[in-house]
């Protein structure tokens, strides 16, 4: 049986947990945010792990990764504002935006990944930094700082009904209405998770054993007969068509497409964070990774403010949980992650399971 | 046809010219071995040849092919394995991966993995572990194991005995002798017995200038002459 990745049955039982709580998400958690959370990680399930393919497998570091996110998404985002909403316009779209992502990956890649690592990564952060300031100065095509807004196929319109109940009202199942938004959900939840087997296949295969010793000596992998820079580029190139794909998938589920919520520079910490905190070159770790930062980001502040109500009556204590004070508070949570769990957590519960 | 042929090879390395005129013959066959003292040039040739650094002048001519200028994994392809002083294995791969990457498609012949186990049984044992935790002379095994999980024209190996104890190094020569019955090996060693147990040919570098070549008994005879270029006496 191939090994799919690495990982001891502790990783895999967490990754299996929020698998589980995935596929089940609208039923287990009801109400709009929660569904829009589950969403919101299982695009960055497979935007970290494309990531981490990148970065924790062959070693290049990329600042470039939201941009190609973001091609993806403006792809669909464009068709769908300037045409109806049909499947046809998000299928076009978003296959210029994936196309736009490889040949802009393939461009930069044979430009420059034959330089040293610092100079790769500032060349990306150069040309993502472009892609920035052109989504937002193209307002015609891009809507500019504001985005655009559209409407997605009629399948994933809240109004429409995927069952019927006996009266000929939407239909319910464990008390959720059977609409377009759940077609909506699990269009990307089973996107999402195709991506991600994709990465993970790729990871357990020969070209994944090629990348691991190119990311640890690429002179002797070199002395192997394999040529370097096109492993190299091959693999930026893939990467791109991924994270493009996986911006094609939040662009359909949000129907709105801006800067801020595909291009900035804030969604690429926050990508670093989640490999950082999932475990680097790992796989499994995008997946725990992403969970953990997307629900910091949401209920944190709630966490917080549930924490500052029942502390009400001490001194400093709720003014220091005060939710305005999130952010210190993830960076604290973070801190101590990386001190208890230096390889991510995959990486550090993997290794601990190998050593006993 | 010779296996390697060497001619007028320039290395410079920066601002430095580290070999000059470097010229020597490898024949078809055997074990060739390359002496000479610490930094007379010996590994920068054999990085050279592997296409690590290109000359600034001469040929490298492989099998009657010029191979100087062509990248490394060109020279690799065309059946040419280096074992680096520092073994080169992938510490995060597994002994298995490691050997897999050797091969063309990725898999094994499963006669010559056999043969491979033969030689050195203790790959067999660590198939599974991953590199990184062999002791030196296992990594060493690995080494040279992957540079011939595939049948190659010439093996260039660099130092392949260094911190090793007598045991290993015993185990190593009988393996060197196994392989060189289809296998060209060019050496490059400071123990001279080992390399003299070895090896039929030799050349000698001294400040990246080949100052003596011939058979390597004819040297082992001739004390002034190991005394002169070497500083040793066998």
């Amino acid at each position: 049986m191939a090994r799919l990745g690495i990982g001891g049955w502790s990783v895999r039982l967490i990754v299996l947990g929020i698998g589980v709580a995935l596929l089940f998400a609208p039923f287990l958690f009801p109400g709009v945010r929660a569904i829009e959370v589950a969403a919101r990680i299982c695009v960055f399930i497979v935007l970290v792990a494309s990531y981490d393919l990148l970065i924790g497998y062959t070693g290049i570091v990329s600042f470039a990764h939201t941009m190609f996110f973001g091609l993806g998404a403006y792809g669909v985002g464009i068709a769908l504002a300037q045409h109806d909403a049909s499947w046809s316009a998000l299928i076009l779209g978003g296959a210029a935006g994936v196309l736009a992502a490889l040949v802009l990956a393939v461009l930069i890649a044979l430009l420059s990944l034959r330089v040293k690592a610092i100079f790769f990564a500032m060349v990306t952060l150069a040309v993502a930094s472009v892609a920035l300031v052109l989504a937002s100065q193209l307002s015609n095509l891009t809507g500019g700082e504001d985005g655009v807004t559209y409407s997605a196929p009629d399948l994933f319109s809240p109004a429409t009904a995927l069952f019927h109940d006996a009266t000929g009202r939407t239909a319910r199942f464990f008390g959720v209405r059977m609409d377009g938004k759940i077609a909506a959900y699990y269009f990307i939840f089973g996107g999402s998770l195709v991506l991600y087997l994709i990465l993970l296949r790729v990871t357990v295969s020969p070209l994944g054993t090629v990348l691991k010793a190119i990311r640890e000596n690429e002179a002797r992998a070199e002395a192997l007969g394999y040529r370097v820079v096109a492993y190299r580029t091959f693999v930026f190139g893939f990467t791109a068509v991924m994270a493009a794909l996986a911006g094609v998938l939040y662009a359909t589920w949000l129907q709105y497409t801006g800067p801020d919520t595909t291009l900035s520079f804030e969604i690429m910490v926050d990508i670093l964070l989640m490999v950082v905190i999932g475990g680097m070159g790992t796989m499994w770790g995008a997946v725990i990774g992403a969970a953990a930062l997307v629900m910091a980001q949401y209920y944190l502040r709630d966490l917080m403010q549930a924490a500052s109500d029942a502390l009400a009556g001490l001194p400093l204590l709720p003014d220091l949980l005060n939710p305005d004070r999130w952010l210190l508070w993830l960076g604290i949570v973070f801190i101590l992650l990386v001190y208890f769990f230096p390889a991510g957590i995959a990486g550090t519960l993997a290794g601990r399971e190998t050593r006993k | 046809m010779n296996a390697l042929e060497l001619n007028g090879i320039e290395t410079r390395i920066g601002r430095y010219n580290v070999l000059h005129e470097v010229s020597f013959t490898v024949p078809e066959g055997g074990v060739f071995v390359l002496l000479g003292r610490n930094g007379a040039g010996k590994t920068t040739t054999l990085r050279t040849i592997m296409g690590f650094w290109t000359p600034h002048a001469g040929s490298v001519r492989f099998r009657d092919t010029e191979i100087s200028g062509l990248h490394t994994s060109v020279i690799a392809r065309k059946g040419v394995a280096f074992v680096p002083e520092d073994m080169g294995i992938f510490r995060a791969l597994t002994v298995a991966e490691n050997m897999t990457l050797a091969t063309a498609r990725g898999q094994f012949d499963s006669a010559r993995l056999d043969w491979i186990f033969d030689l050195f049984p203790a790959l067999k044992t660590f198939w599974n572990t991953a590199a990184g935790g062999l002791s030196g002379g296992q990594k060493q095994m690995l080494a040279v194991a992957r540079a011939i999980i595939e049948p190659r024209a010439l093996i260039l190996i660099d130092e392949p005995t260094k911190g090793l104890a007598p045991a290993i190094v015993d185990a190593m020569a009988e393996a060197f002798q196994e392989i060189a019955r289809d296998t060209t090996i060019l050496l490059v060693e400071q123990n001279f017995e080992f390399a003299r147990a070895l090896g039929r040919d030799m050349a000698v570098i001294e400040d990246g200038r080949i100052v003596h070549t011939g058979s390597i008994e004819a040297f082992a005879e001739d004390t002034e002459l190991q005394t002169r270029l070497l500083s040793l006496s066998v």
